[in-house]
């Protein structure tokens, strides 16, 4: 099996520009080939660019397409600005041995973060092909113009951008310039590439079985594992019956303390054995269960508060308001419940370990097991590969970490596949969420004061990453805590309030380990927040949309709910609707605005539901979106993610809450955690706001934000009742309806 | 270790396994190296493992390769190639119709069981005969696009 050999890098001056040759050093085993001696520092443009001899580029990105079209985006981004044709850009993405580390994948900071990087990389790099083709040329770079990657002068001479990289440069060449934060960009009235829906480069091998993803990445002499996680989270394991697989061909058991593997030739053979050893477990549990988890979290150690917002005199108003109002707000636990089971292969031997994963964050994940299993970091590398979409932090790391931890025992290279079980019990939860809301109406049905109290789990300090299962479980030494990401934004509300606080109680725990999950706790504290508006503006008997208009100034947020109104031919009224009753079903209709995080996207949500009052079930019959989405690289791979965030977080607000009981988590198949289908899906209309000459500011997840409460809002309109419990199941509708009466 | 005679796409390919119990995905994906089915389950209630048996779309999680014997199975590869689209995988491309992509499977077999019988559903029979099929990232609307797309294409699909 090959080796990676760095080899060493060759200087060669040239024109003004050092041209750095490499070398490609094939990894044997895998007839993949690797760019040895390649740059990987992020301020540097040969670290994202490299221009082969036949003028064609590749592109190296630290941020993965995870499913969102990136992969689209960021070639369109180079295409624009280096000016090569689009098909000419080839890609790779997330290997730690070949990419710059631009942070993980996540919180829609792709083209925001990643692919601005990228556009300054290009424009930098097309400012040092102009020099090399000025000095060529001898003409100044000022009277040259690029197209198609050819470079051309007044008088009618050219170079391709291939001919402009020396000979002894080697196979593939690139630039030892630094990243020019200054060089100049395209004007946008003149982009090609930018701007256009471009069709996603992967999709036909998706749609043709040829596209190898994670699970489908195979290496000779590999065996299949499974990983047997305790019957309650914490338990020791006391006996492992090596006897009950030894009928199973190949079957053998791995054990590091409490950490049981089996492995197999055959992956069959392998789910055959986890099966059927028998093991012994005690203790462990302790879990407060999803029945009772919101009354726990009151009761749980807080690390500190923290004042999100303070404007005017919350208390003063409160205490002289005559209208008072206060509403507890409850959003579950929830799963990232990818499609398909989190898997990686690794593979370690002395001095090396690679692994294969759909980390979302490589670089990461590399530093974690580096510094976990003592390997030197420059020992270790992961290959980012497509998974089943993640939404965040699924159970991807925890694969890569089960396998090189069988990997390190064995000496083999080692594939681990969770089962369906695993990935809904163990992938780590996007967390329960509790918002206690207080506020006051003045004399003219107007907002008076606001006063948020929310309940959140705080991300341990100076933690990188959250803890992995696997080494957990061995009694490997990691740094613990847990890890949410910025679950406290948009705690508050999105409109200009005169007396306004939020404070969050950071929660030192959580029942199950947690991680972020889409838009990480803004659909919630949205639900909450958008919701209790909602509330007052049925107490103030106000239209519900018209009362959110009466408490924003901001012109964009204005114009969206204006937009929103227009398209659903929305009547003013107040809430609940008078005249509902279709049958056994009652109409409603709800809306939502939310500034996400108080400083992204704006965008409002209109939602149509009919409520069954006999079965209690909420279908969703219309969505309707205002999205500010700014700069929009590929406006179809936005819409996409508008489209999928809003789908996604539909599903989230009807059926989604991961039940557990004192021993872990009982909602393990997609029946005991279902989400949406097919029969479900709402008419469904997205109206982006952007241009060319806007900054980007984030597709997609923004629009999970205010769904949960659209939704609510709705159902309140439909049948008068207020759910303050997500998710929105029919029995909690019912149970609703009951206590109407 | 017996042989199981597996005819996949055309071709008859013989399986060597002591455990004729074992579900044809595992026959597919490890054996015959055919990724477009995929594991999502295990247990029949996603969908992503779906392949075509004499015609019918079913669960390959969920029917063993002795049931599969003397039967012809189509996975997703032998619809068609990136160079030769089948037509309902040219649907899917023109619409874009996927994100990640991992059920995606499932839902082109499932469309092509369903155009085989009705050429010309209408949306509610689409959602229908799709509702077995689970998406996570929410590309639903576009699926139904695609769907939609393939049968007003019409005629006899190749591949």
């Amino acid at each position: 099996m090959g080796e990676i050999t760095i080899a060493r890098r060759e200087f060669l001056k040239t024109g003004g520009a050092l041209v750095v040759g490499f070398a490609l050093i094939p990894y044997a085993a895998l007839g993949q080939t690797a760019a040895a001696g390649k740059s990987l520092a992020a301020d540097q443009v040969d670290s994202f660019l490299v221009i082969g001899r036949d003028g064609g580029v590749t592109l190296y990105s630290g941020k993965v397409d995870i499913g969102t079209g990136t992969r689209a985006a960021y070639r369109q981004i180079v295409a624009e600005e280096l000016d090569v044709p689009v098909q000419r850009i080839a890609m790779i993405e997330g290997d730690t041995a070949l990419c710059p580390d631009q942070g993980g994948t996540g919180g829609s900071t792709g083209i925001v973060n990643g692919g601005m990087q990228i556009r300054q990389a290009a424009a930098t790099a097309r400012q040092a092909l102009l020099a090399l083709a000025s000095t060529r040329l001898s003409v100044g770079s000022g009277d040259l113009r690029v197209s198609d990657g050819v470079v051309r002068s007044a008088d009618g001479r050219s170079i391709g951008y291939g001919e402009l990289i020396p000979a002894s440069a080697g196979t593939g060449s690139h630039f030892d310039v630094e990243l020019n934060a200054k060089a100049p960009l395209k004007n946008p009235d003149t982009y090609q590439y930018v701007g256009q829906p471009l069709a996603r480069p992967d999709l036909p091998a998706k749609m043709t079985g040829r596209h190898a993803y994670m699970q489908d990445f195979r290496i000779p002499g590999m065996l299949h594992a499974r990983v047997i996680r305790p019957h309650a989270v914490g338990a020791t394991l006391t006996n492992v019956d090596e006897g009950s697989i030894a009928g199973i061909p190949g079957a053998r058991v791995i054990r590091i303390k409490n950490f049981v593997a089996v492995v197999a030739g055959h992956e069959w053979d392998a789910i055959r054995a986890a099966r059927a050893l028998k093991l012994q477990w005690t203790g462990g549990g302790g879990l407060p269960g999803s029945e009772r988890v919101h009354a726990a979290i009151r009761t749980t150690e807080v690390a500190r508060d923290e004042q999100l917002i303070r404007t005017g005199d919350t208390d003063t108003a409160l205490r002289n308001a005559a209208r008072k109002f206060t509403a507890s707000y409850e959003w579950p636990a929830q799963s990232h419940a990818s499609m398909g089971p989190s898997c990686a292969v690794a593979d370690y031997r002395p001095g090396s370990l690679t692994v294969w994963s759909s980390s979302q964050g490589t670089h990461g994940l590399r530093r974690n097991l580096a510094r976990d299993l003592g390997i030197p970091a420059e020992q270790v590398r992961v290959v980012y590969m497509d998974g089943a979409g993640s939404y965040g932090g699924n159970g991807s790391d925890d694969a890569a970490a089960d396998a090189a931890l069988i990997s390190r025992a064995l000496q083999q290279p080692v594939r681990v596949q969770w089962m369906r079980e695993d990935e809904h019990a163990y992938d780590p939860k996007g967390p329960p969420q509790l918002l206690d809301l207080k506020a006051a109406l003045d004399a003219n049905g107007n907002i008076a004061a606001w006063e948020t109290e929310a309940w959140l789990p705080e991300n341990t300090p100076n933690l990188r990453s959250r803890p992995l299962l696997a080494f957990l479980a061995a009694g490997i030494p990691q740094p613990v805590g847990q890890s949410v990401a910025q679950v406290q934004g948009n705690a508050y509300p999105s409109y200009d309030l005169p007396n306004m606080t939020a404070t969050v109680h950071w929660l030192k725990t959580t029942p199950l380990r947690p991680s972020n999950l889409r838009a990480p706790g803004k659909p919630g504290n949205s639900y909450a927040v958008e919701c209790f508006i909602d509330e007052l503006a049925a107490a103030a008997k106000r239209d519900p949309l018209e009362f959110r208009l009466a408490h924003l100034k901001d012109q964009t947020g204005i114009a969206i709910l204006k937009r929103i109104a227009e398209r659903m031919n929305w009547q003013a009224r107040p809430s609940p609707n008078p005249a509902r009753s279709r049958g056994a079903e009652s109409l409603g209709r709800g809306v939502a605005y939310v500034h996400y995080k108080h400083t992204d996207n704006r965008l409002g949500l209109g939602i149509e539901v009919a409520v069954n009052r006999n079965t209690g079930t909420i279908r969703v019959t219309r969505a309707v979106c205002v999205y500010e989405a700014g700069l929009m690289i590929n406006p179809d791979a936005v819409r996409a993610q508008v489209e999928g965030n809003i789908l996604q977080a539909i599903s989230r607000t009807l059926h989604e809450e991961v039940q557990f009981d004192q021993n872990g988590v009982t909602s393990t198949d997609w029946r005991s955690y279902p989400i949406l289908t097919f029969p479900e899906v709402p008419a469904l209309e997205v109206e982006l706001i952007g241009s060319v000459h806007d900054k980007p500011l984030g597709a997609g997840e923004a629009a999970s934000a205010p769904v949960p409460a659209a939704v609510g809002n709705a159902v309140f309109d439909a049948i008068g009742v207020r759910l303050r419990k997500a998710p929105l199941t029919a029995t909690r509708v019912r149970d609703g309806l009951a206590g109407q009466t | 270790m017996a042989a199981v005679n597996l005819r996949v796409n055309g071709s008859l390919h013989p399986i060597d396994t002591d455990d004729p119990g074992m579900p044809l995905l595992y026959a597919l994906r490890n054996d015959l190296g055919l990724h477009g089915p995929k594991f999502g389950c295990g247990l029949g209630q996603c969908g992503a493992c779906t392949v075509l048996m004499d015609g019918q779309a079913i669960r390959s999680c969920q029917v063993t390769i002795r049931a599969a014997q003397n039967r012809d199975i189509t996975t997703l590869e032998g619809l068609g190639a990136p160079e030769n689209l089948h037509s309902v995988q040219a649907a899917f491309v023109a619409e874009q119709a996927a994100q990640c992509g991992y059920c995606t499977n499932g839902m082109i077999m499932s469309t092509v069981a369903l155009l085989a019988k009705t050429p010309k559903p209408t949306e509610a029979q689409v959602r229908t005969a799709l509702a077995g099929n689970l998406c996570r990232c929410g590309s639903h609307i576009r699926v139904l696009r695609a769907v939609m797309r393939a049968a007003n294409a019409g005629g006899p699909s190749h591949g």
